[in-house]
């Protein structure tokens, strides 16, 4: 292979130490180079991204990894998530019993609740919540993998690491999180109940009757899985910014702050634009 | 024209016969940034010779290892393992020659929420699909029992001390019986007497195992002891090859700087 081929192999290694992101940098302090900095990394995570996809559909599969991480990403991230969904769900209730009784329409407050859960308030509150916990864990998990060198010691072994710890994560976060987001929806519409119940005595099959008059699937479906493009964002950003972390216990600190920061970012983001997608498909 | 089955056949008898390198590295130069780490160098070693490389610290002997298999790319050289270019693989193209090679750690690295056991079975979990999960256990504890760590199954990384992390990682590398032996610096930062046994059972595993190694270190006590050929590298190039006579016998003034603080 001639020198020209080899410097283009490690200049496309999203892996290889860069500027981080987040941070303040003499380099950052212009928007030029902020820019910049913006663009490599935008650059290096579509990199890893191509190469997460690649090991992913290639065999052998990580099937027993893969579950561990649906446990891990899912099971134990359900009470959170409940108790978000939840506490939503009452706080709905209170505030809109307040608002819809100012403009007398308070025999709407069913149907607010179940709408505003349904749509948006349970899928982006398991988003937020989900990028909080896994996303942090994910990537102080692998930046600590990094920097004591079982990353390295995992390609050594001849295994792909990229197969191993970021397929199996980000497949996981992608299947996890519907199913997160019908726990949160379910103990919203549960706690909204309760919420209004004590105000006013109402059966939950009343309740329910009332707050799904007028929806179909199309108001329950799409908002349920656009929460799969959710999941994709935090696997792929704590994953990344995990297995690219340097700098010791320093660096996997950054790593875990920026996981969350950036994957929480993102998923408001996409969130703006899938909305607005499922408005013109699904209207 | 000979086909490639012909290349590697002849290349497997003369590896057999000690005629041909198991190893060869080629004029390999590695710079990270500005830093030039590797100027050029070329070594080579044959099956059952023990190779140790010398010099002192951030001369790039660990980035060397670190070419060797891969985890690195060079920027310009070719690392040939049983005569064939790595240099410019993939990642799963490069899978079927690390299971070639057995590769240990500085600091061990060994995977710290697996067990012990668990830790040398990695390998073969991931690489001996035919092997039940008891024939597993069964061969990570003789591995185990080989660097006399039988009694640690059980425990996790954390729990045992640094030498025995590094007779674990030991087992770890041995688990794929590689043909090619890598250690970076395996007695740095241990005390005198757990030195002395991994450097017993280096050379335990080398006269039972038969294969071409390359031992990094400074600790030229060890590599004395361990190694057929010793290479000082200075400046990311070999200054003097040979055994240890040879380095005694030289008049280079690096080399004899060495000597005299080791």
């Amino acid at each position: 292979m001639s020198d020209r081929k080899l410097h283009a192999v490690a200049v496309i290694n999203p892996l290889l130490p860069r500027q981080p992101l987040v941070s303040v940098s003499p380099r950052a302090s212009s928007s030029k180079g902020l820019i910049h900095q913006f663009l490599e990394w935008f650059g290096d995570l579509g990199i890893f991204f191509w190469q997460v996809v690649r090991a992913a559909v290639t065999p052998p599969f990580e099937v027993r990894e893969l579950i561990r991480q649906l446990d891990e990403i899912g099971s134990k991230s359900l009470p959170l998530v409940a108790l978000a969904g939840a506490a939503t769900g009452v706080v709905l209730s209170m505030e809109g019993r307040f608002s819809l009784t100012r403009f007398g329409a308070k025999s709407l407050l069913p149907a607010a609740i179940v709408f505003s859960i349904i749509h948006e308030t349970g899928p982006i509150i398991t988003g937020l919540v989900v990028s909080g916990r896994v996303g942090a864990g994910i990537g102080a998990e692998l930046a600590s993998m990094k920097v004591t060198e079982q990353i390295d010691a995992i390609e050594a072994s001849a295994v792909n690491p990229y197969r191993l710890l970021a397929a199996t994560r980000i497949l996981a976060c992608i299947l996890m999180l519907p199913l997160l987001t019908l726990a949160a929806d379910l103990s919203g519409l549960v706690m909204g109940w309760v919420a209004q119940a004590l105000v006013e005595p109402i059966s939950f099959h009343q309740f329910i009757n009332s707050g799904f008059k007028g929806a179909d699937f199309n108001d329950f479906l799409p908002p349920t899985f656009k929460t799969m493009v959710f999941g994709l964002i935090i696997g792929l950003i704590a994953c990344f910014q995990g297995m690219r972390t340097q700098g010791g216990a320093a660096g996997v600190g950054r790593a875990a702050t920026s996981s969350v920061v950036l994957s929480s970012l993102f998923v408001i983001l996409a969130d703006v634009v899938l909305v607005k997608l499922i408005l013109i498909f699904f209207p | 024209m000979e086909t490639i089955d012909q290349i590697a056949t002849k290349q497997g008898e003369a590896e057999k016969d000690g005629s041909a390198s198991v190893l060869a590295v080629e004029g390999l130069h590695k710079s990270f940034g500005s830093q030039t780490v590797l100027n050029g160098i070329s070594v080579a070693v044959s099956r059952g010779e023990t190779l140790a490389v010398l010099g002192r610290s951030g001369t790039g002997k660990s980035v060397l290892l670190r070419l060797i298999i891969g985890l690195e790319k060079p920027d310009s050289g070719s690392v040939l393992i049983h005569g064939q270019d790595i240099a410019g693989l993939g990642l799963d193209q490069l899978g079927g020659i690390r299971m070639k090679m057995g590769f240990l750690f500085q600091h061990s690295a060994l995977y710290d929420s697996l067990t012990v056991q668990q830790n040398v079975a990695f390998p073969l979990l991931h690489h001996k699909k035919e092997m039940s999960k008891s024939e597993r256990n069964d061969r990570a504890e003789e591995l185990l029992a080989e660097v006399g760590m039988e009694g640690a199954l059980e425990k996790m990384p954390s729990d045992i001390s640094g030498g025995m992390q590094k007779r674990v990682g030991l087992a770890r590398a041995l688990a794929l019986e590689p043909d090619i032996l890598l250690l970076d610096e395996p007695t740095a930062g241990l005390d005198p007497i757990s030195a002395g046994e991994i450097d017993d059972l280096v050379l335990k595993l080398k006269q039972e195992h038969h294969m071409a190694s390359i031992i990094v270190t400074h600790d030229l006590h060890s590599a004395k002891a361990v190694a057929d050929r010793l290479a000082l590298l200075n400046e990311g190039n070999v200054v003097i090859e040979g055994n240890f006579e040879d380095l005694q016998k030289s008049d280079d003034e690096f080399v004899r700087e060495f000597l005299k603080h080791s």
